[in-house]
């Protein structure tokens, strides 16, 4: 792979870790194909987002409720609201076929999310499997696996 | 031998009058403290469901109130609920949350061994004890037993006093719902499936409890979540067809009228549901095929009374919710005055089509899910009392909507399904049970 793919790919982890600690959700969500899905497995290894639970498993709809939601006058959670903060390791590009314009990336990371004066901090693996639309890479499916996927957790309100 | 403490030092009267519940209740550990012992030792509580341990050997470990319990599949089939606590020196014998032990309990710490009942098996090294006296210790017993276990249609519920109210006495008619959760399987069986949803709430047990019949809060609380599902919808192309997921959401914003047709059902001893006549769940799209299965297995008539029954929250007092519509059951495990661990399980429906557990779990996922909006919307108003009730501008927290003094002279009835009854219904049985008292060991 060229040097500049491989450099187009990574920024957009980046860019999309960027648009959602900075809150930019109509220009986070455009960075998915209108067929994607957000998905956080319940448990280690899981394959099927379906038949087993998951902790999210969305699609663009279901995100786009989600930032309506954020943004709703009547959304009690988030007063205040929250913010949060990625840390990404270097994503590794793990598959590319030019040709069919499809490609994905796997990214270690740890994820603060704060509200008031609480700050959690999650870690894991996001893998982001894109598309290229166009002269544009976007993502098809968002992975989030947490290092501690059946833990109980508190509210987790942000994305991953 | 045990016995109810004659000298119950509990007085209910400082924790409800007539429709008010006192704050302390919700934020005392003291209280607290006393519920563990009496409420949650006195009632029959939720242990597990038997698909979650086939095969003897199969054990499944969990919490009674704040008691650390194995549920184990026994040689004759049977099950067992033991408290999880080495006779020796009190390790929890069983670790994982689920496994299979073999043909014994064996502790890490020393190697003593316990019977799948509980007996000891075998002691290291028990020459050590041969004058020792050990068989007049209660190391000698063994890993105790609870004080009783039902197990009813394969949901397993025990006991941990040793007296106390039968099964049928406490449950009564209220088995009716599990009844008809079961009986949606063509087959009659469920199975635990597809994993659980654990949620930590920073609030009291209660207030969850509360919660599941309460009617009046979702179009206000959930506007921001399943009303923004709703006007999200509005917006789509027209003639896209529905998602499952709105379908699934929008029965929540409903106006008040729908809830109060709904419908709502006490019965003694704190149990109770919404949806007698109608419910959120009602109006769900047909799965394929699955009616032709369920009229083959039960013939038109009895299918139809099967899924008809459309009940929506019933509370099987103290601290569990079944859905029998869409196959959930949430356990509101109590941690501290301000603490609860959310459980919500689902089940499959064996012999019927898989996308019914799609469904199911499509639900699980967007209402009880720490990742989920409506969780954050009840969540953010719980904690928020949580805290707030620690203000002593008032002392006591009202229940009170559609209160007649003379309710508690009929011990099963339906009424309207804004009626705050079911509330009152479970704080009275929560009273009765404290003022029980711990149980006296002798």
């Amino acid at each position: 792979m060229s040097l500049s793919t491989h450099q187009t790919l990574v920024d957009v982890v980046y860019h999309e870790a960027r648009c959602i600690d900075e809150q930019r959700w109509d220009e986070w969500l455009a960075l998915y194909t209108d067929d994607a899905h957000y998905w956080m497995p319940l448990t280690h290894g899981q394959t099927d987002p379906l038949l087993q639970g998951s902790l999210m498993y969305e699609d663009k709809m279901l995100l786009g409720i989600r930032v309506e939601r954020l943004k709703g006058r009547r959304t009690f959670s988030q007063e205040p609201i929250s913010r949060c903060h990625h840390l990404l390791q270097a994503p590794s590009v793990e598959m590319l076929d030019a040709g069919l314009g499809q490609a994905r990336l796997r990214t270690a990371f740890h994820y603060v999310e704060t509200r008031g004066d609480e700050q959690q901090l999650y870690a894991g693996w996001a893998s982001h499997d894109l598309r290229l639309q166009g002269a544009d890479w976007r993502i098809v499916l968002k992975r989030v696996d947490l290092v501690n996927c059946d833990a109980a957790f508190g509210n987790i309100q942000l994305f991953m | 031998m045990a016995m109810p403490n004659p000298s119950s030092p509990a007085d209910t009267r400082r924790w409800m009058r007539g429709c008010e519940v006192h704050r302390d209740a919700f934020i005392d550990p003291d209280v607290f403290a006393l519920e563990m012992q009496t409420v949650f030792s006195h009632t029959w509580v939720f242990v597990g469901h038997g698909s979650q341990i086939p095969q003897p050997g199969d054990y499944v470990t969990t919490t009674v109130g704040d008691q650390p319990v194995v549920m184990v599949r026994q040689w004759n089939g049977g099950i067992s609920v033991l408290h999880n606590r080495c006779a020796h020196k009190g390790v929890k014998v069983a670790g994982r949350e689920q496994g299979n032990t073999g043909k014994f309990f064996r502790c890490p710490y020393h190697a003593w061994t316990y019977q799948l009942d509980g007996a000891v098996l075998a002691i290291p090294l028990k020459s050590g004890y041969a004058h020792s006296g050990l068989e007049g210790t209660e190391a000698a017993l063994g890993m105790a037993a609870v004080g009783a276990v039902q197990v009813y249609r394969d949901f397993v519920f025990c006991r941990l006093s040793q007296q106390g109210e039968s099964f049928a006495d406490f449950f009564g008619d209220s088995l009716s719902t599990i009844d008809n959760m079961v009986d949606r399987s063509p087959e009659g069986k469920l199975e635990v499936a597809g994993g659980v949803l654990r949620y930590m709430h920073r609030c009291n047990w209660k207030m969850l409890v509360d919660n599941q019949t309460d009617t009046c809060h979702p179009m206000v609380a959930h506007e921001s979540s399943a009303g923004t599902a709703v006007k999200v919808w509005k917006a789509a192309p027209e003639g896209t067809p529905k998602p499952m997921a709105v379908e699934l959401f929008a029965p929540f914003v409903s106006p008040y009228e729908f809830f109060e047709g709904m419908g709502i059902r006490s019965w003694p001893n704190g149990h109770g549901h919404t949806g007698t006549a109608d419910s959120i769940h009602a109006a769900y799209s047909p799965v394929p095929g699955y009616w032709d299965q369920m009229k083959a297995a039960y013939g038109e008539q009895r299918a139809q009374q099967i899924l008809g029954e459309v009940r929506h929250n019933t509370i099987y007092f103290p601290n569990i919710m079944v859905k029998g519509p869409i196959q959930t059951l949430r356990i509101f495990k109590p941690l501290a005055a301000d603490r609860t661990l959310v459980e919500s399980w689902t089940f499959r429906l064996v012999g019927a089509p898989d996308l019914l557990l799609e469904r199911t779990l499509m639900y699980n996922r967007l209402i009880n899910a720490p990742t989920s909006v409506v969780g954050h919307d009840d969540l953010e108003v719980y904690e928020r009392s949580q805290q707030a009730l620690h203000s002593r501008g008032r002392d006591w927290v009202n229940v009170g909507r559609l209160y007649d003094p003379a309710e508690t002279l009929t011990p099963t009835q339906v009424v309207n399904g804004t009626s705050e009854l079911q509330m009152r219904n479970q704080y009275r049985a929560w009273a009765k049970y404290l003022a029980m008292g711990p149980e006296v060991r002798l």
